[in-house]
């Protein structure tokens, strides 16, 4: 049993990290809320009245908004999409006996590893590029014009781009609850004449609900939040046609000095993370127990 | 599954397998190719894959004309800044959390994760003006502070799930034998909690290293780390590809090598523990 001396000791080490997490969370989340509610542009100094939720009435009558909420949920459901499913077929594939196992992963997961400019930097220009990209030279082999990526389906480009960084991520989180699958299991369904599908269909997606789940929940927490690959490829365009909610707030609050609207845009953000947050804790809190 | 699987069979898959990976990776390994050509044959076409003239002139022009190594030691200061600074804030209540829990360690523990959901947008205005009026817009001090910030609760996190692996039988048998607080700490809990300090700064200097939000939004060209300095070359200087390459290699090496180290530790760590 812990002492009362070590309780309070306990109190001493916990206070700082405590505080610190309360400060970052409250303050700056109070200044936007304040924010939001104020007529507040930096190039227009001076006076800036309160205009009560003025702001969210123009921001929500933004066209821009309708096209980025939608981008932004087009984005998360198709990087979800892609990485969940590519992500259970390559954790199966890599965990059969294959020569130089160890090599292949890292081949595999070495797109995690590389930074959000970087991979919309190579993608966009050596590959999406019309004139010099490779996706260019293959459609001329086969006679087909070259297809501009970024300007006619910029959201697909963002897609892929960044499917492709995140994809390995499922894919290792994956592996690693694959290992944990139960062989007797499996050698009882063959005993009792199941087949791979059967197999797979039964044992081994029920075994997997759980990391798939954790994956869901954790990249759309960071798929909400992309912003690189749009300033570096599209820049939100062309128009606003790859503006997300994220890019949209950077656009009113850095680009246009609106720090009123921007301010509302970031608490319309705070609100559709904590919808996704709340069900996160839930089902962590849950594992905790167990 | 122990059934043994035909020599065919192993051969058959391994190959399907390195064949996606290789398309995985091919990114990767195109910008590295390209990053030793010259311009004229980095736009070849059709490209040429390894028949070209080698050449590594590219890193030195990259260096001369971005100068490279002031960004990436923004990036090491940032990095390795943030995380032990992190480390150090997380270490006792990680430590008091996992051996002294009381009645509301797990509402807590909860609540920092919590604290990870707020999206960065949600208050880059307030961090933003904050910074401007207190002059550390270009500063890397400002980043080390708020990437610190944003990965407390992952490395608070990922030491309480190491550190209650530690017997707390252990720590009471010091107690016993007439040690302090402090001896307890120094001299039997972190050696023991060595590997698991060690993974939980690797995995946030890897997450801190890539971080683009708010190295994109407050830094300029003093304090710019690698993800702002390849950003620049977005400009029609990335028109030349031989250079672009070698400095997205230059700015993803390091990580990248590292990051092959700690893929266990990024599972644990960015899944809080829920899947093993």
């Amino acid at each position: 049993m812990s002492t009362l001396h070590s309780r309070r000791a306990a109190k001493v080490m916990l206070t700082p990290s405590v505080l610190l997490l309360f400060a970052w969370m409250v303050i700056p989340l109070g200044m936007t809320l304040y924010f939001s509610t104020l007529r507040y542009n930096l190039l227009m100094p001076g006076a800036t009245p309160f205009v009560g939720l003025e702001n969210y009435y123009w921001f929500f009558n933004d066209p821009a908004f309708g096209v980025s909420v939608f981008n932004t949920l087009l984005l998360v459901g198709g990087v979800l999409t892609i990485t969940v499913i590519g992500g259970i077929l390559l954790a199966l594939l890599l965990e059969q006996p294959i020569f130089g196992k160890g090599i292949a992963r890292i081949l595999v997961i070495s797109p995690f590893f590389v930074m959000p400019t970087v991979s919309a930097l190579v993608w966009k220009n050596m590959f999406f590029n019309p004139v010099n990209g490779l996706f260019a030279y293959i459609a001329k082999l086969f006679g087909v014009p070259p297809f501009d990526f970024l300007t006619h389906a910029p959201m697909f480009s963002v897609i892929v781009i960044v499917a492709w960084q995140w994809l390995p991520f499922a894919t290792l989180i994956f592996i690693t609850s694959l290992q944990s699958l139960d062989s007797d299991q499996i050698e009882a369904s063959e005993i009792d004449g199941a087949g791979k599908l059967q197999q797979f269909i039964y044992i081994v997606i029920p075994h997997l609900t759980r990391a798939m789940t954790v994956i869901v929940l954790i990249q759309t927490i960071f798929l909400l939040g992309i912003f690189a690959e749009l300033l570096v490829t599209t820049n939100g365009g062309p128009g606003v046609a790859s503006t997300n909610l994220t890019f949209l707030v950077y656009v009113r609050s850095l680009l246009q000095f609106d720090v009123g609207a921007g301010a509302a845009g970031g608490i319309v953000a705070v609100v559709l993370a904590n919808i996704v947050a709340f069900f996160l804790i839930r089902i962590i809190g849950k594992n905790l127990e167990a | 599954m122990a059934r043994k699987k035909s020599n065919q069979y192993r051969i058959l898959i391994t190959c399907a397998a390195w064949g996606v990976a290789l398309i995985l990776s091919f990114p990767i390994i195109w910008t590295l190719l390209t990053s030793f050509k010259t311009e004229i044959d980095a736009i070849a076409s059709p490209p040429k894959l390894f028949h070209f003239n080698w050449t590594i002139e590219n890193y030195f022009i990259v260096q001369e004309r971005s100068d490279y190594f002031h960004h990436f030691w923004n990036s090491v200061i940032i990095s390795i800044g943030s995380t032990l600074l992190a480390l150090v804030i997380a270490l006792p209540a990680a430590w008091s959390m996992a051996f002294i829990p009381g009645r509301r360690t797990k509402d807590i523990l909860m609540w920092m994760l919590s604290t990870k959901m707020m999206p960065a947008v949600g208050v880059l205005i307030p961090i933003y003006l904050i910074c401007k009026d207190l002059g550390l817009l270009d500063s890397r001090l400002a980043l080390v502070v708020i990437l610190m910030l944003m990965n407390l609760p992952i490395v608070i996190w990922m030491l309480f799930t190491y550190l209650k692996e530690i017997p707390g039988e252990i720590l009471e048998a010091a107690r016993m034998d007439g040690a302090n607080l402090k001896n307890e700490i120094l001299y039997v809990l972190v050696p023991m909690a060595i590997p698991g300090i060690a993974s939980t700064l690797l995995l946030n200097v890897i997450l801190s290293w890539n971080e683009s939000f708010w190295t994109l939004n407050l830094t300029g060209a003093n304090s710019a780390p690698l993800t702002a300095f390849i950003a620049s070359y977005s400009s029609p200087e990335g028109l030349f590809y031989a250079k672009l390459s070698a400095a997205s290699i230059m700015a993803i090496a390091p990580i990248l090598i590292l990051g092959w180290f700690s893929q266990k530790q990024l599972v644990r760590g960015l899944t809080f523990g829920a899947v093993k």
